[in-house]
């Protein structure tokens, strides 16, 4: 690893971010070329053009990802953007409410969630759907949340995935909480201890609760990853609006490493993460990386990113399409032909479909719902509105019966 | 849901003993660390120094720094980490130095503590308590005297309580830390340290559930309902008034969140009058829904509508005025007066 100075210290030259109340056309793409794929000090395993690169670093935390390997990871990126953009549909067709595409963001998810074991807890934001994918839980779960008929009730304890969070960067608290808690517990210290990793965006790196939970992680040296997917655009706002200086860097303010890795490199992911992990598992945590990538798609359905960027920008990123290069890397190798492509297309075709059918036939909660689990204890206030309600509610059947 | 009880360790706890509201409160921490090691507390300066009105003092000392946390200075911190900790499977007590000061973690206790419960279908638990030093008379500058307790009360997911004497300080926290909701739990501080409110307090027996309200003195004129710090403002009220031959019925409400509010029907029903009193201002709180529920419940029994003596409408004011703020006994007194002339 190189040393925590140069995790940290500013480049000479790297300037504030626009002083100016909007950045201008000419900013938005001088800070595109500039931080381009982000930069020299971007941790980079696989090239956009399928090419591996060593890492003296890095190498050793991905010395198990064998072609087979290779291809699985491959194989969760496809699924995990089929079934994004299944859903994305599906929210055009009116069957969802709304949906959060992560389209771009596949290997930053998939990779980091790859690097978890089954002990760690990942903390998600609301776009995680890749990490949660790797977590095992059922993507079919994800989708009540954005057709409505619940919260997200998957089992957090059986997955290490925990509910989502909508409330920008309070997560991120919650994450420090119960990495605190691993340590507390004496989970840590050795290959077999315990982490977190907790997802937040660009845009949450302004709010409170994540500098409050970068103090907390600290000063009580949490075993917990801070995995900041800078996805370029917090909805409309560019990174420039939220931060002077590259986002990792802000680690070495609160005394641990920062790290920018290629968020497009799923290899780079996966390795960068393992690390980080690593060092949390043997009580060296914290740990804040930086995955550089960019959203392809709106930040939900119900944005409209052509007000506020460039198709220019658009064009650029889809070279460094973080499927395509390992496609490429595996059909260099050798170690996939077309017709396990196209398998791999047909699996993710299936998987959509089984998406769709699952979603036109998803029940809707019935009422009681409503009054379900305010409490973990009883509400005898609660079960009488609850009681009264559906008595109210059997009034109108009756007479619809009559 | 009663407390843990447990047998007092070599003495730490004798079975009766006469206590102030603040040390109350501190064995009662201390009785519930005792007894469960996943209770740990959080603060700004609540090791070394036992917080600033000292309720957990000796705690870090016996107990270590792992379970009673001085913590960063940042209220979101203390109650998002604390949400964290519990979705681990600890119970944390966490101390807002002064309600003022609340308002930084209101975010997290709004969105994450109040319904994750409910987010996840009953899958995550979150029994975190959030100990607010709260209400006025102690003189204090800006933010350290105000009431916010209707603001929480108002959340559906969080619990509300409020104790008044020792014996339910010392229950009533152990109660709420092993209660599996998120339990809000105001501390009326100009009491801590009340001489006059010095009583025996029996360790070993609970004197009834967490969320009950109680008749703390029996009256036939007409009834007073308060919580925290102004029952016994209501309690020195009907002492006044039983000079001059007026008997007022005293409930102690106890549990802001749900609102146990049978024994205020029962009450008003056979005194036919209420005053609710709290130093919190008026508008949309407490009180309102308290005369909002009577008037519902109550109507044909009620000589004269549900009156109210609270804080007024206004910004705590400068302490210099705080007298002027806060109901006093002279005040609920009038405020009987006009129930009683209606």
């Amino acid at each position: 690893m190189p040393s925590p100075e140069q995790w940290t210290h500013p480049e000479p030259g790297e300037g504030p971010a626009a002083q100016a109340a909007q950045p201008s056309r000419e900013q938005v793409i001088a800070g595109l070329r500039n931080t381009d794929a982000g930069g020299a000090e971007v941790t980079q395993l696989l090239t956009p053009e399928g090419e591996r690169i060593a890492s003296p670093q890095f190498d050793r935390y991905i010395s198990d990802v064998d072609p087979e390997a290779l291809r699985g990871l491959y194989r969760d990126m496809v699924l995990v953007r089929r079934a994004d953009r299944e859903a994305n549909a599906m929210q055009r067709q009116g069957q969802l409410g709304i949906w959060v595409p992560l389209l771009g963001q596949e290997a930053a998810q998939v990779g980091s969630g790859r690097a978890l074991k089954p002990q760690d807890m990942a903390f998600p934001s609301y776009r995680e759907h890749g990490v949660a994918y790797t977590r095992g839980v059922d993507f079919k779960e994800l989708l009540g949340i954005f057709r409505c008929t619940d919260h997200g009730g998957w089992d957090f304890q059986a997955h290490g995935f925990h509910p989502y969070t909508i409330v920008i960067g309070n997560q991120v608290l919650n994450a420090a909480g119960y990495a605190m808690g691993q340590k507390f517990e004496g989970k840590v210290g050795d290959d077999d201890g315990e982490a977190t990793i907790v997802y937040f965006g660009d845009g949450a790196t302004s709010q409170g609760d994540v500098h409050e939970g970068f103090v907390w992680a600290a000063v009580y040296d949490a075993p917990l990853v801070f995995f900041c997917q800078n996805n370029q655009w917090a909805i409309s706002e560019p990174t420039e609006r939220q931060s002077r200086l590259p986002l990792y860097q802000r680690a070495r303010g609160y005394g641990f490493p920062g790290i920018r890795v290629d968020g497009n490199d799923v290899l780079a992911c996966l390795a960068v993460t393992r690390w980080a992990l690593e060092e949390c598992r043997h009580g060296n945590g914290p740990v804040l990386i930086e995955a550089f990538t960019y959203r392809m798609d709106a930040h939900t359905t119900t944005d409209d990113p052509t007000r506020y960027r460039l198709s220019d920008e658009l064009e650029v990123w889809k070279h460094k399409d973080p499927i395509e290069r390992v496609r490429v890397h595996l059909a260099r190798s050798g170690f996939a032909d077309q017709a396990w492509f196209d398998q791999i297309q047909a699996e993710a075709d299936a998987f959509a479909a089984d998406l769709r059918e699952f979603c036109f036939n998803m029940p809707e909660p019935p009422p009681e719902r409503v009054f379900a689990n305010v409490y973990a204890e009883p509400s005898p206030v609660l079960d009488a509105q609850r009681d009264e309600y559906l008595s109210y509610l059997a009034g109108f059947v009756e007479a619809g019966e009559r | 849901m009663a407390a843990p009880v447990k047998s007092p360790v070599d003495g730490a706890v004798p079975a009766m003993q006469k206590l102030t509201i603040g040390k109350a409160l501190n064995l009662g921490l201390r009785a519930a660390m005792e007894a469960d090691d996943k209770v740990i507390v959080l603060g700004e300066d609540v090791g070394k120094l036992g917080g600033v009105f000292r309720i957990t003092d000796g705690l870090q000392k016996d107990f270590g720094e792992q379970r009673v946390l001085d913590t960063p200075l940042a209220e979101s911190g203390i109650i998002g980490t604390a949400v964290g900790l519990a979705v681990r499977g600890f119970r944390p007590v966490c101390e807002i130095q002064f309600e003022g000061f609340i308002f930084p973690g209101f975010d997290q206790i709004s969105s994450q503590l109040a319904k994750l419960h409910y987010r996840t279908q009953g899958k995550v638990k979150v029994p975190v308590v959030v100990r607010v030093p709260f209400g006025g008379g102690i003189g204090a500058v800006e933010h350290h005297s105000e009431s916010p307790e209707s603001l929480f009360a108002h959340i559906p997911g969080l619990k509300v309580v409020s104790c008044s004497n020792p014996a339910d300080a010392y229950w009533m926290i152990q109660q709420a830390i092993d209660c599996d909701d998120p339990v809000l739990f105001f501390e009326p501080k100009r009491l801590y340290h009340n001489g006059q409110l010095k009583s025996e307090v029996d360790t070993t027996t609970p004197p009834g559930p967490l969320f009950a309200s109680r008749v703390v003195r029996q009256g036939t004129d007409c009834t007073l309902v308060a919580y925290g710090p102004s029952v016994k403002v209501c309690l020195d009220a009907a002492e006044a008034a039983a000079e001059e031959g007026r008997s007022l019925e005293v409930i102690d409400l106890r549990t802001i969140s749900p609102l146990d509010l049978a024994p205020v029907f029962e009450s008003v029903r056979r005194t036919g009058r209420l005053v609710a009193v709290s130093e919190a201002s008026s508008e949309s709180s407490i009180t309102s829904e308290i005369a909002a529920r009577v008037q519902q419940e109550c109507f044909y029994s009620l000589e004269a509508p549900v009156l109210r003596a609270t804080g007024f409408d206004t910004p705590y004011p400068p302490s210099k005025l705080e007298e002027h703020f806060l109901p006093d006994l002279d005040r609920v007194l009038h405020t009987v007066d006009r129930a009683m002339g209606w």
